[in-house]
């Protein structure tokens, strides 16, 4: 009866559309070149496919995210639409059954030696493979201006123990030691804490539901995380994360934990080079880790051009398409195979952690639970900012997760 | 007379479309959104985004989890921020559109000019309203910028960003105040009745009040939280007010110009004549004369400020607590979280908030018509 | 004209509405230079002053944004001002002159409709649409905006015909006029004026509405509402872009006002001032 459902759906949209593509994106501004460069690779070898870039800016993704929802249900998908790839995309769409498992399609292209198996465990079910990955970002990195370092007498951190012990240093001298942005910075910051916290193993259980948040070593997280916020900017509810990098370039602020794009701001917009204008290490506690997210293409049921889908499928996980996206994003290829000479030297760096390290999901942006936990953790990390209380924030992460059936 | 009544049977049937469609799209969409709100749309996500969602009913826990569940605390804050928002916007635009109507009323020199200047920004959007504000309250810039322009060290306020909360209170007090009021209310009500001779009616309220009374003395407490929960009145919801009440009070004072306009000139000349100066004139004379379009003001601006949605949208994002509503909270739990159930749930307490101020308005004063 | 008690007031009265003019004309001065400074130069320090060259990229960005959605909200606030003015002229004709039994019940039910949150409505409604299927389509839309612009315009409509004595039409009935040619002959050319405030009063609404072009569109038939929320949304770092976009955004309503504000004032005062 799908089937039939299927069938008739893409032959009612097939005979209305032409052949077409239609990209369901929020890349827009400053990330717009990267997918056109894509889309250009495309249409050179697809001359009579018209590629249609449905973007939907604004709101940081949440218009996009409303537009997409009631296009899914209403029964009209998008031919292809960006996703973070992880639970953020299974437990939305691929548990209701909306998306065509991939797995023959990375049985062709070769992808299952190509991309590492860390990265194909986190983007699969026993049922199958869900999307395309196009690129990886890292969260749990920590930024720094070398010179302005040397000025105030401090050196990196490597632990949590470290910055807490230089924090009165630089704030003696008028430097807020770690600059914060608006909510979502400041949940990204907290699971950086939680990995250094807990470890990659235990850390990874948080999400599969065997390490309770109530755990001890759970709450001991909420507890170092209110001793790090001592050490952070006041005035964090109004900046956005580039705000943020801007105060650690003007020299306002020593520390930021923030994800590569920020890389991509500094080099871009800010047009500072790498190692030079600014340093990076792994978020403190974290080295030997490399916490993930990565946008990624899928391909809905009912897709009304599935075979031009498919091969921008093709595309985007290809070693030129994704050499050709990446450098102009900022961020790396989740190829293991991938041409490192295009890249700067962030990024080169950057690439040989995703070889090396234990990969693990980022919680923020979509990789390690579903949207109904990650949009309820605001919540609980609007508790923690009013209460300051560690076990009261534990027992609220614990009580969305089991509301939200975290890990069922 | 076969004529005439074949015309009122067409008549008829040329509305009969009105009302079916709004029968559909008001009555049938509330009911349907009723419904959905009665059952765990978005809980189970197989179930969520399927073509066809499997719906399970779970009567009102939706509405029991927002009211009481120590998780929904940022709904709670959003009924506050709402009745915040609404009061503070009523008064403004009411007291600046009095103002600016009373202050054109005196016969100025360019009054077509002023009109036209505080009107206007009624024909905006509330986008173009929300992002013109956003970019005045910028915490180092716009508005906490001008004093420097007369030598005066900037602004401190830090407007939208703020997390300044005053006038806090315990989420668990709510029942006893409201008992306070409801008690205070009763208390009144009989003295009117007793005024009038309705012996009935007084004993009736008097018993009602004083067995209210006894009871909160006694010290029956409902409990509606299991833990004290701290709300408050956040001042970053002032920035907002400021644009919203920018934005309307040209409407309240169109409103009140066309009163003043309309209340006949022998009224006020008898005032001036009997010797009242200016000000009593229009304490004594015109005000009583501006309740009803006070009243209409009020439920205009009022449903509109229950609704709002685009101008906190624009401003701060779906995402800023502080400044958070109801109505921005429907949108993400619906819309981000998938929480379809939710939102609705969300979406039915604004429309009960709504028609408790409607419905009567719209009783009263069409059963005024109705009687001429 | 009334008058005053010696002339020393009227200075007051004029400072007073001087301020007022500065708080409602202020944040048009901010915008307008924003609008006009290069991104570079926009710094908070100097917000108030004017730019130092007058760049003019910032709206040709902005244009190249909205122009597309320019077409869909066109249509869109043009077919759905139409329509539902009228089918509101023909509801308040039908309310006003022609009472049938039940029709003070069935007002205050229409009334209502222009009072709910539409959030109350907007599941369902976007259900409704993809089952009839036209969800995502500007029809949708449109049929969307002239549903629930009907009380309003109704509202408008019955007042305004309320005013028409009957005598009139009991003139045309003796003629032999029935419902439709009553309509015709008497009441619809003297509603001109009506149907100008309703024109307005719905074109305004509808060009600014947000909620419904938002969640019923797909990006092909997004309104341009929805497009100058993008650009002034999130991380609008460079802050010409979005007042460039205000200002275009604002124009086709702000000419409208201010060519024919009595007509829009009127629309205003109908809904609240009864009789």
């Amino acid at each position: 009866m799908k089937r039939l459902l299927v069938v008739l759906t893409v032959l009612l949209f097939g005979l209305s559309q032409a052949n077409q593509l239609e990209i369901f994106t929020w890349w827009a501004g400053d990330e717009g070149p990267a997918i056109e460069a894509l889309i250009d690779m495309y249409q050179a070898k697809y001359p009579e496919v018209e590629v249609i870039k449905a973007d939907v800016v604004g709101g940081a993704g949440v218009v996009a995210r409303a537009v997409l929802k009631t296009r899914m249900l209403g029964g009209s998908p998008p031919d292809t639409f960006q996703i973070h790839a992880g639970r953020s995309l299974i437990d939305t769409w691929v548990v209701a059954g909306r998306m065509e498992d991939l797995t023959w399609l990375y049985q062709e292209e070769g992808w299952l030696e190509a991309f590492p198996p860390g990265l194909i465990d986190m983007i699969s079910t026993e049922e199958g493979i869900w999307s395309v990955p196009v690129n990886i970002h890292r969260s749990n990195v920590m930024w720094y201006v070398p010179a302005n370092l040397e000025r105030w007498g401090v050196s990196v951190p490597t632990t949590w123990d470290e910055f807490l012990a230089i924090c009165p240093t630089l704030q003696a001298q008028g430097v807020t030691p770690l600059v914060v942005g608006e909510s979502w910075t400041v949940q990204h910051l907290w699971e950086s804490v939680a990995l250094a916290v807990l470890g990659a193993d235990n850390y990874a259980k948080l999400w599969t539901g065997e390490l309770p948040f109530t755990d001890p070593q759970a709450v001991a997280v909420w507890e170092l995380f209110d001793q790090i916020l001592a050490c952070t900017n006041p005035d964090a509810a109004g900046l956005a994360w580039q705000h943020a990098t801007d105060r650690l370039v003007d020299g306002a602020a020593a520390f930021n934990i923030m994800g590569d794009w920020a890389a991509g701001y500094m080099v871009t917009t800010l047009g500072l080079e790498p190692g030079v204008g600014f340093g990076w290490a792994a978020s403190p506690g974290t080295e030997g880790s490399f916490m993930q997210l990565s946008d990624s293409f899928g391909l809905p049921v009912g897709a009304p051009n599935r075979e031009n889908v498919i091969n921008w499928l093709r595309l985007i996980g290809s070693r030129e398409g994704q050499d050709t996206f990446n450098p102009l994003k900022g961020s790396i290829s989740p190829r293991l195979d991938s041409d490192l000479t295009k890249y700067n030297a962030y990024l080169q760096s950057a690439a040989e952690d995703f070889r090396t390290n234990r990969l693990v999901p980022s919680l923020v942006h979509g990789a390690a639970a579903r949207a109904a936990f990650a949009s309820e953790f605001a919540t609980v990390m609007g508790i923690f900012l009013d209460t300051r209380d560690p076990q009261f924030a534990a027992n609220a992460a614990q009580a969305v997760a089991f509301q939200t059936g975290l890990g069922r | 007379m076969k004529r005439v009544n074949k015309d009122y049977l067409v008549a008829f049937f040329m509305l009969l479309p009105s009302l079916v469609l709004l029968a559909i799209f008001v009555y049938g969409f509330i009911g349907q959104t009723l419904y959905v709100s009665l059952t765990n749309w978005g809980r189970d996500p197989v179930q969520a985004l399927a073509l066809r969602p499997v719906l399970e009913f779970v009567g009102f826990s939706n509405y029991e989890r927002l009211f009481t569940s120590f998780l929904e605390v940022r709904f709670r804050q959003d009924l506050i921020n709402l009745f915040f928002f609404t009061v503070f916007f009523l008064a403004g635009s009411l007291g600046l559109g009095l103002l600016l109507a009373i202050l054109l009323d005196q016969g100025v020199k360019g009054e077509g000019l002023f009109r036209t200047v505080f009107l206007f920004p009624f024909s905006l959007s509330f986008i173009v309203t929300g992002t013109v504000w956003r970019w005045m309250l910028q915490p180092q810039g716009g508005v906490n910028a001008l004093p420097t322009a007369f030598g005066l060290p900037p602004g401190e306020f830090t407007w939208l960003t703020s997390r300044q909360q005053i006038w806090h209170f315990n989420w668990q007090d709510l029942p006893f105040f409201t008992g306070l009021v409801v008690v205070a209310v009763l208390l009144w009500l009989t003295a009117r009745a007793w005024r009038h001779h309705q012996r009935a009616r007084a004993a009736t309220f008097g018993a009602v009040a004083l067995l209210l009374a006894l009871w909160k003395l006694t010290g029956a407490r409902i409990e509606i939280l299991p833990f004290p929960e701290r709300h408050g009145f956040n001042l970053a919801l002032v920035g907002i007010i400021i644009a919203a009440v920018w934005q309307m009070s040209g409407y309240t004072m169109a409103l009140y110009l066309a009163s003043l306009r309309g209340i006949p000139e022998e009224l006020r000349e008898a005032a001036r004549v009997d010797g009242a100066s200016e000000f009593q004139t229009y304490r004594l004379v015109v005000f009583p004369l501006l309740g009803p379009i006070t009243l209409s003001a009020m439920i205009i601006l009022g449903h509109i400020s229950l609704k709002i949605f685009d101008l906190i949208f624009t401003m701060t994002g779906p995402d800023l607590a502080t400044t958070s509503v109801p109505s921005l909270l429907m949108f993400i739990r619906t819309f981000r979280a998938a929480q379809f159930a939710d939102g609705a749930a969300i979406a039915m307490v604004l429309l009960v908030l709504v028609a408790t101020i409607i419905i009567p308005y719209l009783w009263i004063s069409l059963r005024g018509e109705v009687r001429r | 004209m009334s008058y005053r008690k010696g002339l020393s007031w009227r200075w007051l009265i004029y400072l007073l509405l001087g301020l007022a003019t500065l708080f409602f004309l202020l944040p048009v001065y901010l915008v307008v230079i924003t609008a006009f400074k290069d991104p570079a130069t926009i710094r908070l320090a100097t917000a108030w002053q004017l730019p130092e060259v007058w760049y003019w990229q910032s709206f040709v960005v902005a244009w190249e944004t909205l122009a597309p959605k320019l077409r869909n909200s066109l249509i869109l606030a043009v077919s759905a001002t139409a329509l539902s003015a009228m089918l509101g002229s023909l509801n308040g004709y039908v309310l006003s002159k022609w009472r049938f039994r039940g029709a003070n019940i069935v007002f205050p039910l229409m009334l209502f409709g222009m009072f709910i949150p539409y959030q109350s409505i907007l599941i369902p409604l976007f259900q409704f649409l993809r089952d009839v299927g036209l969800y995502g389509s500007l029809q949708g839309l449109i049929l969307t905006h002239v549903v629930y612009g009907l009380p309003i315009t109704t509202l408008i409509f019955r007042n305004f015909y309320a005013e028409i004595p009957d005598e009139m039409l009991e003139a045309g009935k003796i003629d032999g006029a029935g419902f439709f040619g009553l309509y015709w002959r008497i009441v619809f050319p003297l509603s001109i004026s009506g149907f100008v405030v309703v024109i307005i009063w719905q074109f305004t609404q509808i060009w600014n509405e947000f909620l419904f072009a938002v969640t019923l569109t797909t990006p092909a038939t997004q309104p341009i509402t929805v497009a100058l929320a993008g650009l002034a949304g999130g991380e609008a770092v460079r802050w010409n872009l979005p007042m460039a976009g205000a200002i275009l955004g604002a124009l086709p309503t702000l000419i409208i006002y201010i060519v024919l504000g009595r007509y829009f004032i009127r629309g205003l005062l109908a809904g609240s001032v009864k009789g």
